[in-house]
């Protein structure tokens, strides 16, 4: 059983994704950000890959890769990061970035030696169903990743029943056709949420975008396994001191 | 006159853009050109697209449509363009050239062909918001237009740099009610402008449409906005005949930054495999001066902004900064149609540095009284790498005039007065 199945199997209620730019504050925060979510009660944490043009993101996420960018970030230091990871991590972690500096670093030899130190699953928003079914589902299928996709409020029935059954983890439901760190009205949002309760997937559902404190998480569990958070996170470690105490004080008033 | 009008009845029911589709550098169903191409689009772009995908060609090809829309070629835009036999400039290179005078076009190049058509499918579609990216401003000058005649709202985005940049197109643009947002993510330029423009058509699923202004982006893009230019090597093709008896040149050539222009004098000769087609990319201060935006020269396979095609990369994958003295070259990328004509050998591919596409803006201008966009100075700069032969007939599209060019005209005819 996968660590991303293993953890849905003991909890599937209120499940915590926190996301990170890997490399943000600094360079080496990779593994002390890692760490603090783990100790801090997150129960997945996903790594962001910092890119030069990462178009399904927001402006807090996107500055937060050009810091990491900056800092030297990239896919070859990231695996030299997370080597050892897995001595001291047992949560789930996957991979969240763009399909271009995958191609780069070669798509097959990323997914092996992503399954090498670790990693759970990937997220790669703009590889869409049909260039995944013809080219890469293969591939990750090879090296035991999950692959999650992302279904909106504006995807028909029949489509997320589609993006269901080729994911394999969880189903990532965006919140709005908005962007990761808006500030829009929550409440819209819940009727979509509904939808996707009812409509009993094979996937665990995690509801990302917009979620930034308890109330939001409150409301994505109410019909989800969960929520995913990142923009509020990256501005709560903005500077990168204290970041073990900044995390849980962070992820304590989400969850509790 | 009365042929051109002949000419054009003909012409609407002759469905000759149907039958390229079929062509051998035609895309398949998905958007490929060879390997190129396709959508690799976030899920929150998928029905924006997908609708655009279904319904493109055959709104395109709705009789209503079509009137309309050669209707506002005609009279608005001011189509069909001279197709100019520029006789001081054959002599100087020894060869019959021609030039097909886009830069005659309303707003002043051949960006408004592809607007004027996307308004109206915009309509069709019943959005009530447009979108565009821009980097020059030429693009976002061509669609406030087409929005303030239809009276649709209209937002550009364009680079903060490029805002300081490009203040008298800035100043259009307002002046034709569009409101222009500063995109101040990454390098603030182009791309940048490119990628808030995405974000804005994801956070507006349903009432917005998303005009791009060259043949990138994902499919439908580059084959919707090359049927839309395609109008250009369709009028090139009659009036050659009209001037020489013969529809078909030696060459075509044509300046490549995403490479709407060139789609478009290309398009029609695709298949007329005698008709070499040169497609002149900018090389800024040289090819390997790390200031460069010859993306064929220069990119690796990639993907960026909906398609996979050539892209300027680093090794890890980030998309660069390209240069060019000219800002509609600016582009890291190149439409997938044109990085397959390249990969297949069809269309042979030169660049030009910033200086000598200088020289030749300033050559055109002094030997036929045409003062050409500084993009447009680069298939001129182009002449001078081919072997011509004095019969031969060649067509370069005059993509655009040298107003939005002035200050930097200026600036050279200050530090050289030989120019």
């Amino acid at each position: 059983m996968s660590r991303i199945n293993d953890l849905f199997a003991r909890k599937n209620k209120r499940v915590l994704n926190v996301y990170c730019t890997a490399g943000y504050p600094q360079l080496d925060s990779t593994i002390e950000v890692t760490a603090s979510l783990k100790a801090a009660g997150a129960d997945l944490i996903e790594l962001g890959m910092p890119y030069s043009d990462p178009l399904a993101d927001g402006p807090v996420i996107q500055a937060s890769g050009t810091i990491a960018l900056q800092n030297g970030m990239t896919i070859t230091k990231l695996f030299e990061q997370l080597k050892d990871f897995r001595n001291q991590i047992s949560l789930p972690v996957i991979l969240m970035g763009y399909v271009n500096p995958l191609i780069q670093y070669g798509f097959e030899n990323f997914c092996a030696k992503a399954a090498e130190v670790g990693i759970d699953g990937l997220i790669i928003p703009d590889i869409p169903m049909y260039e995944f079914e013809k080219e890469y589902k293969a591939i990750m299928e090879k090296h035991g990743l999950d692959f999650i996709f992302l279904v909106t409020p504006e995807t028909s029935e029949e489509r997320i029943r589609k993006l269901d059954s080729l994911s394999s983890g969880f189903l990532y439901a965006v919140s709005s056709s908005s962007l990761t760190g808006s500030d829009k009205d929550f409440s819209p949002v819940e009727s979509y949420l509904q939808r996707l309760q009812e409509m009993k997937l094979k996937n665990p559902v995690l509801v990302g975008f917009g979620i930034k404190d308890k109330s939001t998480f409150d409301i994505a569990c109410k019909y989800t396994n969960g929520a995913i958070i990142g923009s509020a996170y990256i501005k709560a470690i903005e500077g990168g001191e204290d970041i073990e105490q900044k995390t849980k004080e962070f992820i304590g008033q989400v969850v509790n | 006159m009365s042929y051109h009008i002949t000419r054009k009845t003909e012409d609407q029911s002759s469905g000759v853009e149907y039958a390229i589709t079929k062509g051998k550098y035609a895309p398949d169903e998905n958007g490929y050109y060879g390997r190129f191409g396709g959508a690799y689009i976030p899920e929150m772009l998928h029905r924006n697209v997908e609708e655009l995908r279904t319904k493109y060609l055959d709104i395109i090809y709705d009789p209503s449509f079509q009137k309309e829309y050669q209707q506002l070629l005609q009279d608005y835009v001011g189509r069909p363009t001279p197709l100019y036999f520029a006789q001081r400039l054959s002599k100087q290179y020894g060869a019959q050239l021609f030039l097909k005078r886009e830069d005659l076009c309303h707003t002043g190049a051949h960006k408004v062909n592809n607007t004027v058509g996307q308004i109206l499918l915009a309509q069709r579609l019943g959005k009530k918001r447009i979108i565009a990216e821009t980097g020059a401003g030429q693009h976002g000058v061509a669609t406030a237009t087409v929005c303030a005649l239809k009276g649709i709202e209209c937002i550009v985005y364009m680079g903060e740099k490029d805002i300081q940049r490009q203040a008298p197109n800035v100043a259009r643009m307002k002046m034709l009610g569009a409101k222009v947002i500063p995109a101040i993510s990454g390098s603030k330029t182009l791309k940048d402008a490119t990628n808030e423009a995405i974000r804005d058509w994801m956070a507006h699923p349903n009432d917005t449409h998303y005009i791009i202004g060259s043949v990138v982006g994902p499919h439908p893009y580059p084959d919707m906005v090359a049927r839309f230019q395609s109008v250009i090597s369709k009028e090139i093709r009659w009036q050659l005949k009209e001037k020489t008896g013969s529809e078909l040149p030696q060459k075509v050539i044509a300046c490549v930054g995403g490479g709407s222009n060139a789609a478009g004098a290309f398009y029609h000769f695709l298949d007329e495999t005698s008709v070499e087609l040169i497609a002149v990319e900018a090389a800024g201060e040289g090819v390997n001066s790390g200031k460069s935006a010859a993306t064929t020269q220069l990119g690796r396979d990639g993907i960026l902004h909906g398609s996979r095609s050539l892209v300027m990369q680093t090794e890890d994958g980030q998309v660069v900064e390209p240069h060019s003295i000219s800002a509609g070259l600016d582009y890291p990328g190149i439409g997938p149609m044109h990085a397959h004509l390249y990969d297949s050998g069809r269309a042979k591919f030169l660049c030009v540095t910033d200086e000598d596409a200088l020289k030749a803006s300033f050559e055109v201008a002094k030997l036929e009284g045409i003062i050409p966009a500084l993009e447009t100075g680069h298939a001129f700069s182009a002449l001078r790498q081919l072997e011509l032969k004095e019969t031969d007939n060649i067509v370069i599209c005059l993509s655009g005039r040298g107003d939005k060019d002035l200050a930097t005209y200026m600036k050279v005819m200050e530090q050289n007065a030989e120019l």
